[in-house]
């Protein structure tokens, strides 16, 4: 039933090196220009950009692309599967507001980190049975987690400073003076969180430890036979991961919602993350962009044609009902289609740009 | 060759995004924008359909038979949420800017936790959210909440009202001393928000108070009321929402509990309730600031011109005068009415959320309007101010037969005086937390 | 005692209704090695189904029957552009697949059938019987005696006929079984509409008891820790997780209730199944894989 899992398609050329002849050097230069700009773009789009795309749209899609980093990083590149990453989420904005609320003096970025690492030890001990435990079951363990997760902050009136209705809220979002309320500075936050983030996961999977993980996640058993610690690099993944899901469900509930509840985090929005890798790519740095980007805006899309197209011809209920079905159809058939992702359907058309107009 | 279509296939999926993004408008100049977050799938639809049937069928109503409000028409535009609270936060969100010329005057949350989701956004924002029968109960207090509405009835009045039905059945207030009323809620903010009015009434009154939850979705409750037949309550309570409700009053059966001692509250008293309960449910009452029933001169007005002529949203006109299709009527008058108040002191013009808010303060509809706008009965008088944002706190009692919902009392009213007192304090904490200066209300 | 006994066995004839639902997740990852996560809809579309045909007229027996006949209908479609196309994929994808096939099923059932709640009437009236001064639930034990004739109709069906056989030899070794010559297709496709009646049979029940609405695809949230506690690969374990799980959690909420201030339900089968894998990752009843390099 296990099987090599096709080369990750992301930065480093592995892919280029493995299936294209393309000069792998090209390859790398060729990146770092685009990457630039776009960073430099994402940091200036506060100044042309209009209140609801920012607040609206930017801002759930960079946090949702953070959350897809997070289990990228445990399911695409170490291989165990998790559908639990709505409440590691849950575990990070619950753990910073009891924090803002509690000791105040902390500056909001260091609560925020905090909260991360809290998540990072509570999936650290939901990583505990990877040891004895793989593929479907461990994701079975997950799903566990998740409804336990979404139960606790749920119950335990604590959780929630004892408000009657059971949601979170930041006190005030401001750092160094500066008041972060505003579209612009929510963005500004989360953009700082998500850049810094995606440099250090750019980072891991280039280094030792991500050529572990990647190991672990093509043949374990030979990983170990090899000398890699199998189980210490496997509660490393579960740490980062929630460590990322943690930020980014602490974003999501202060920087985006403005605030949340045990629901905020339920199944569906674990299920949500899982079609961002697996649409976009699992094993990649890009795919996650990619595939949030598809996520949050293809049911706007759907909503939007279907409103402009039908609305007033169509039963209102029925055309939701189809937009369902048309998503539920989608997902099946990039599953079958294109099982990496959108990165790799986006890569070949790069390469095939790359030699036009010599040959499409 | 793959490669080609999928090409193909991004370039159309492009192409469709920038049309879709640029699409049509919709509401003209003098006309006013009503965003709607609906739920018309997933697990509350059952609830959703009739809502919004009662909704659309009033607005085309005034529109196509009374040319509008003085003459602005409603331009209602619905959003599926699924009941998600965040999918209303992004419905929020993308449309608190207005649309084409019309800004946004109110914000229907059309859900409890939502209300609480947004109260923040709303006043920041200056749109009113109106939450009849739900929201958040400190919000009564306008002084410290000016942008949130928890219109006619809020928890604590729910839960007061239930107590007085209870007393008119015992025979009095004296009556209720060494009682025991046993509430079994749903485990969640919404079953909870009822705790502390009860907990009150309980000290006021001498029963005994006895608080059972069930977690959601509530779908197997044999330990509940195995624990209830144990306790042995004289009355009970039920504050549960969704499937909860119908699997509670099945088990109370189940467990010999007499139905026709139990009370639900608002939400646990739709014809979805008790229809999969069956015959067990014959008996069981439930509080109705919205009653459900067709024998209204609203509804025979609807069946004119909208029913009869087939411009009703109802898919099945079975539902006309449902209990849930009789909510959505009194949002709508309850909107329209106010929007009346605020062309009144500002113009006949599309209004903004400022002027909205002003005009839901200034709200009063007292007998001869109700008969006027053929809601008597059906809608209570109401006086909504700046300081008392729910304005009517009265609901009456229906009791279902087996095959629909039949009026048992008339309106009875909860004591707001009691429970006032704790709505401020909470209210008085809130605006601490937040850092909020209370408004003058008299000066509004 | 007395209200221990009760308690205990009103859990453990609950605990049935729970089994009825994990038997139909057992059936296909027997089969096909798919979590089902679709399982859950496809019950809400048999019972949907059953009631709208009853309700427009047909008796009883013809719904039964044309509702049938719609499962297996629904299986062949869902054998051919679903699994076939996936045959050798990974079981996270597979699980993604039916994942999606949940969001299908669910919009075609609210598409075409509605969102109205419907009630559903089997006969049972479900009020209290005494014996022994203990009380039990009629309906819950009509439930019971429901659950033990499917394990023994399927139990026939696996080892009594050809089929049965030919599944058997597919969950124990695909490759061997296509090396006998076997038809995967015709196997899942009879697989997916076996598991689409059970699926029929506890939406029935369950829907008689709640009614027949969109939130009964939520009683698969139930079956997951059945189905850990018991295994994903035996019948007999979805049986023992159901009584298991459902006799735990309600002697946990009458005797731990009080004391976390109750409503630990949903909790404390998810704990009782962590726990599980923790000390017996295959369940009680399954098979423990051996991973080869």
């Amino acid at each position: 039933m296990s099987q090599l899992l096709a080369p990750p398609a992301d930065f480093t050329g592995l892919s280029a090196l493995l299936n294209h002849p393309a000069p792998i050097v090209l390859h790398q230069r060729r990146w770092h220009g685009p990457l630039v700009a776009l960073v430099l773009a994402a940091v200036l789009l506060p100044t042309v950009a209009n209140e609801y795309w920012l607040s609206a749209i930017l801002v759930p899609f960079l946090i949702l692309s953070l959350s897809g980093l997070g289990l990228n990083l445990l399911t695409g590149y170490t291989g165990q599967t998790s559908v639990g990453s709505a409440g590691f989420m849950a575990v990070g904005a619950f753990a910073t507001y009891a924090l803002l609320v509690r000791v105040p003096v902390l500056p909001l970025p260091v609560s925020i980190l905090l909260g991360g690492l809290i998540a990072a030890a509570v999936g650290l001990l939901f990583g505990v049975p990877s040891g004895r435990i793989k593929g479907f079951y461990l994701m079975v363990t997950s799903l566990a987690a998740q409804f336990f997760l979404e139960w606790v902050f749920s119950k335990f009136p604590w959780f929630y400073n004892y408000g009657s209705s059971g949601t979170i809220s930041a006190p005030h979002l401001e750092v160094a003076g500066f008041n972060l309320n505003t579209p612009a500075g929510k963005y500004g936050l989360v953009l700082v969180f998500v850049l810094a983030l995606t440099w250090v996961a750019v980072n891991l999977v280039r280094s030792q430890t991500g050529r572990n993980w990647m190991a672990i996640r093509d043949m374990d058993t030979a990983a170990a036979v090899v000398g890699i610690p199998v189980y210490r690099y496997k509660l490393l993944a579960f740490a980062v991961s929630s460590f990322y899901l943690g930020i980014a469900g602490a974003l999501w509930a202060f920087a985006y919602l403005g605030s949340a509840s045990a629901q905020s985090f339920g199944i569906t929005r674990s299920f949500q993350i899982l079609f961002i890798i697996i649409i976009g790519g699992m094993g990649s740095i890009a795919g996650n962009f990619v595939g949030a980007a598809f996520i949050s805006l293809l049911p706007l899309l759907l909503d939007t044609l279907g409103q402009n197209l039908f609305a007033g011809h169509v039963d209102a209920g029925l055309l939701q009902n189809i937009q369902k079905v048309i998503f539920g159809g989608l997902i099946i058939w990039f599953l079958i289609k294109e099982p990496d992702g959108l990165v790799r359907i986006l890569s070949s058309i790069k390469e095939r740009l790359a030699l036009w107009p010599l040959r499409l | 060759m793959l490669h080609t279509n999928k090409r193909r296939a991004l370039a159309l999926l492009a192409a469709a995004a920038v049309a879709a993004f640029s699409g049509a408008a919709q509401a003209a100049a003098n006309e006013q924008f009503i965003p709607l977050p609906t739920y018309r799938v997933g697990p509350y639809a059952s609830s959703g359909l009739p809502w919004w049937g009662g909704l659309l069928d009033y607005y085309r109503y005034i529109n196509e038979v009374e040319g509008g409000v003085d003459g602005v028409k409603l331009a209602y535009k619905e959003f599926e949420t699924e009941w998600n609270t965040d999918r209303v936060v992004e419905v929020y969100e993308r449309v608190k800017g207005g649309q084409n010329g019309s800004p946004v005057a109110f914000f229907f949350t059309h859900s409890t936790p939502a209300s609480y989701a947004l109260i923040e956004k709303g006043a920041a924002d200056k749109i009113p959210l109106i939450d009849p029968a739900g929201g958040r109960t400190e919000s009564t207090d306008g002084a410290v909440f000016p942008y949130a509405f928890p219109l006619l009835l809020n928890y604590y009045s729910q839960a007061s009202v239930g107590i007085n039905f209870i007393a008119q059945r015992e025979g009095g207030f004296d009556k209720l001393k060494g009682k025991k009323i046993a509430t079994v809620y749903h485990d969640s903010p919404y079953g909870r928000e009822t705790q502390a009015a009860i907990e009150l009434l309980a000290k006021k009154y001498g029963f005994e108070n006895i608080q059972i939850p069930v977690a959601d979705p509530g779908n197997e409750q044999s330990p509940q009321w195995r624990q209830v037949r144990e306790a042995k309550p004289d009355w009970v309570f039920l504050r549960t929402w969704g499937v909860s409700t119908p699997v509670a009053i099945k088990t109370a059966a189940r467990f010999g509990f007499p139905v026709d001692h139990i009370i639900g509250d608002v939400w646990a008293g739709s014809e979805a309730d008790v229809i999969p309960a069956a015959a067990a449910a014959k008996g069981y009452k439930a509080l109705a600031p919205f009653p459900g029933g067709t024998d209204f001169e609203i509804h025979k007005r609807l069946r004119k011109s909208i029913i009869d002529k087939g411009l009703s949203d109802l898919k099945d006109t079975k539902f006309f005068g449902s209990v849930y299709y009789n909510i959505g009527l009194i949002n709508a008058v309850l909107s329209v009415e106010a929007l009346r108040v605020g062309h009144k002191k500002f113009g006949n013009r599309a209004l903004n959320g400022e002027e909205a808010r002003w005009a839901f303060e200034h709200l009063e509809i007292n007998e001869a309007r109700l008969k006027q706008i053929g809601f008597q009965g059906l809608l209570q008088k109401l006086k909504i101010t700046a300081a008392d944002h729910e304005g009517g706190g009265a609901a009456r009692v229906q009791e279902w037969d087996g095959s629909r919902w039949k009026l048992v009392t008339d309106w009875i009213q909860a004591d707001r005086g009691t429970l006032r007192p704790l709505i401020d304090a909470k209210a008085a904490a809130y605006a601490k937390e937040k850092g909020i200066t209370p408004r003058d209300t008299a000066k509004e | 005692m007395g209200l221990f006994l009760e308690t205990l066995i009103g859990g453990l004839l609950a605990g049935t209704m729970y089994s009825l639902v994990a038997i139909g997740f057992v059936l296909i990852y027997k089969a096909s090695g798919v979590f089902n996560y679709a399982q859950g809809s496809l019950l809400l579309f048999a019972a949907l189904t059953f009631v709208t045909l009853h309700e427009k007229g047909l008796s009883f027996p013809a719904a039964l029957a044309a509702t049938v006949v719609v499962l297996i209908a629904a299986a062949l479609l869902i054998e051919r552009w679903v699994l076939r196309p996936l045959a050798n994929r990974t079981q996270i994808t597979l699980f993604m697949a039916t994942l999606g096939l949940s969001f299908v099923v669910e919009g075609i059932s609210q598409g075409l059938m509605g969102a109205e709640v419907h009630s559903l009437d089997l006969g049972i009236d479900d009020v209290p019987v005494f014996i022994g001064g203990l009380m039990f639930s009629q309906f819950d034990a009509v439930a019971a005696a429901t659950a033990a004739v499917l394990v023994t109709v399927l139990a026939l069906l696996f080892n009594k006929t050809r089929i049965g056989v030919s599944l058997r030899a597919v969950a124990d070794d695909t490759r061997a079984a296509l090396s006998l010559g076997i038809n995967l297709n015709r196997i899942w496709q009879i697989v997916w509409a076996v598991a689409g009646v059970v699926g029929l049979v506890a939406g029935m029940l369950w829907g008689a008891r709640q009614g027949v609405q969109f939130s009964l695809s939520f009683v698969v949230l139930k079956a997951l820790p059945v189905l850990i506690i018991g295994g994903f690969t035996s019948i007999g374990g979805a049986i023992a997780g159901g009584l298991i799980v459902g006799a735990s959690e309600t002697l946990a909420e009458a005797y731990l209730g009080p004391y976390i201030g109750g409503g630990i339900t949903p909790w404390f089968a998810y704990f009782l199944a962590i726990a599980f894998l923790y000390v017996r990752p295959a369940g009680l009843f399954g098979e423990r894989t051996i991973d080869r390099v």
